[in-house]
């Protein structure tokens, strides 16, 4: 922890008090008095943008799984198939991915009459399904390749020891396997979400409306440009906080090897 | 299940019914070079068979074939009169089989291979409550007392990178005793152990020999060997070279090979 006394040198009570007078000279002179306006949807902006974070990873992390998994030790017909994948959504933007699946698949689907016609359809005419579906498999052609790494570097000596004690093939895999793959990759799936976070403003592009849009919003409502940057800089900085402090929880559960 | 139980019955012949593991002709080759090169070895109840040998004699990879682990070339193996299927390549013809089998064998690895992702009673635990289906609680409550047994009770709730060598080792041995096995099988327990811990888990085997637990230990420690095996057995090349009693093997060595090896370990 950091202690009163080492907080009391000169060249930090220096820093501390340029950086209150930046907060201070942001407060004073800068003009905020868009924000009660544009409060809800603010709110309702975060909301979707903290939602689609946590559905696209959760979503791509299961499906990561299986990518790493098929790599990592599958047959060359399971193994080809997963590699491809990976290369080709690590190869492309997201941006274009959003893009060919939002005009692509939402031009294509609205020809198909069963489509049109099935309960489906009022979700397939908005956005947001096709949003959710470019990050969750963009999230999860990075994750495979990472959780591919994950999978072989778990120490032989760990599978070795349930194989010699009979454990099924399955239970091996949930009990041990997975979770030693999943403990040793933890720093760098932080790392990932938070990539994630920072991938989430792409789908304004496609008429999603989430906290970035909000800041587009209030620049062509008002002509304030700066302000809502700054704003939405310390809104993607606080997610991206928590986000860090979850994972540090959560590693810090189980110690190192 | 129930076919390959009934098959194993009728498989035990009353004279046979004492074997805990009889390997007949056991060959293993990795590519060109045979390691095993026709290995035949019958353990009873309660012996503790001692195999010893030098560098690359295959000492291992034999403890490593007997519960597939390494899946030999050919031969045949019988625990505790059953024998394990084996396609003609020598691979287990029947996985359930096999690990039914394995669940018998409590094994003992060289690096230890706790699993450092839980604490030492969950590492006790997880075979008993995962494999065996055992109800948690009793699987805990016997845990406890293996733990106890290897001088590991306080450390029940440690993760094992936090413990030293020889104390990974006894939680290692606790984690075999937990599927009360009908044979314990030790890889060199106590290579990879700095030396003043080697004692330690020597201690702890040795106690498992006086209770008349069946073992089979491949090993350095000749001192160790000669005090607790029942039956001592020198590996050359892949081959038996000699065994016998520990008295007659150490004490009146007959071959040559036996002989320079028992010279140069000391």
């Amino acid at each position: 922890m950091i202690t009163w006394r080492a907080l009391m040198q000169p060249h930090r009570i220096v820093l501390m008090a340029l950086f209150i007078g930046m907060i201070i000279w942001c407060a004073v002179a800068l003009r905020w008095d868009w924000i009660p306006q544009y409060a809800p949807l603010a709110i309702q902006g975060l909301w979707r943008t903290i939602w689609i974070l946590v559905v696209t990873t959760v979503l791509g992390f299961l499906l990561a799984i299986p990518l790493g998994l098929a790599q990592a030790v599958g047959p060359w017909y399971l193994s080809a198939p997963a590699r491809i994948f990976c290369t080709v959504i690590r190869g492309t933007p997201l941006l274009l991915q959003i893009w060919l699946l939002y005009y692509g698949l939402g031009s294509l689907f609205p020809q198909i009459p069963w489509i049109r016609g099935s309960e489906l359809w009022p979700y397939l005419r908005q956005a947001w399904p096709y949003a959710v579906l470019a990050l969750t498999l963009s999230y999860a052609g990075y994750e495979g390749e990472v959780m591919r790494g994950a999978f072989s570097g778990v120490n032989k000596g760990q599978l070795e020891a349930a194989n010699a004690f009979g454990m099924p093939r399955f239970t091996m895999f949930r009990r041990i396997w997975l979770p030693q793959a999943i403990r040793n990759v933890l720093p760098t799936l932080g790392g990932e979400t938070i990539l994630q976070l920072k991938a989430t403003p792409l789908v304004a592009t496609i008429t999603v409306v989430e906290i970035y849009s909000v800041s587009s919003r209030v620049r062509s409502d008002t002509f304030i440009v700066y302000e809502p940057l700054l704003l939405l800089a310390v809104f993607y900085m606080i997610i991206a906080g928590i986000i860090t402090l979850m994972f540090r929880r959560i590693e810090k559960q189980v110690p190192g090897r | 299940m129930a076919t390959a139980d009934s098959i194993a019955a009728t498989m035990q012949s009353p004279d046979t019914q004492d074997e805990a593991i009889c390997v007949t002709d056991l060959h293993k080759s990795f590519g060109a070079l045979e390691v095993l090169k026709g290995l035949s070895l019958t353990a009873h109840k309660g012996d503790v068979v001692a195999i010893i040998g030098g560098s690359g004699s295959g000492k291992s990879t034999f403890l490593r074939c007997i519960n597939f682990l390494e899946t030999p070339t050919s031969g045949q193996i019988v625990v505790s009169g059953e024998e394990i299927q084996m396609r003609p390549d020598g691979s287990p013809a029947n996985r359930r089989q096999i690990e039914r089998v394995r669940t018998r064998l409590g094994m003992v690895f060289q690096a230890f291979n706790l699993w450092t992702h839980r604490t030492l009673l969950e590492n006790v635990i997880e075979v008993p409550v995962y494999v065996l289906k055992v109800p948690r609680a009793e699987a805990i409550e016997n845990a406890k007392v293996l733990l106890d047994r290897v001088g590991l009770g306080e450390k029940a709730d440690t993760f094992p990178a936090f413990l030293s060598g020889g104390q990974q080792q006894r939680a290692a041995i606790a984690r075999a005793l937990a599927v009360d096995p009908s044979v314990m099988l030790f890889d060199e327990p106590t290579s990879a152990l700095d030396p003043e811990l080697v004692g330690e888990v020597l201690n702890v085997i040795r106690d498992l020999a006086a209770e008349g637990r069946t073992m089979l230990l491949v090993t350095h420690e000749m001192k160790f060997a000669r005090e607790v095996a029942t039956h001592v057995v020198y590996l050359f090349e892949g081959r038996i070279e000699e065994q016998g009693p520990p008295a007659e093997l150490f004490g009146n060595p007959k071959s040559a090979r036996l002989k320079q090896f028992l010279k140069t370990v000391g």
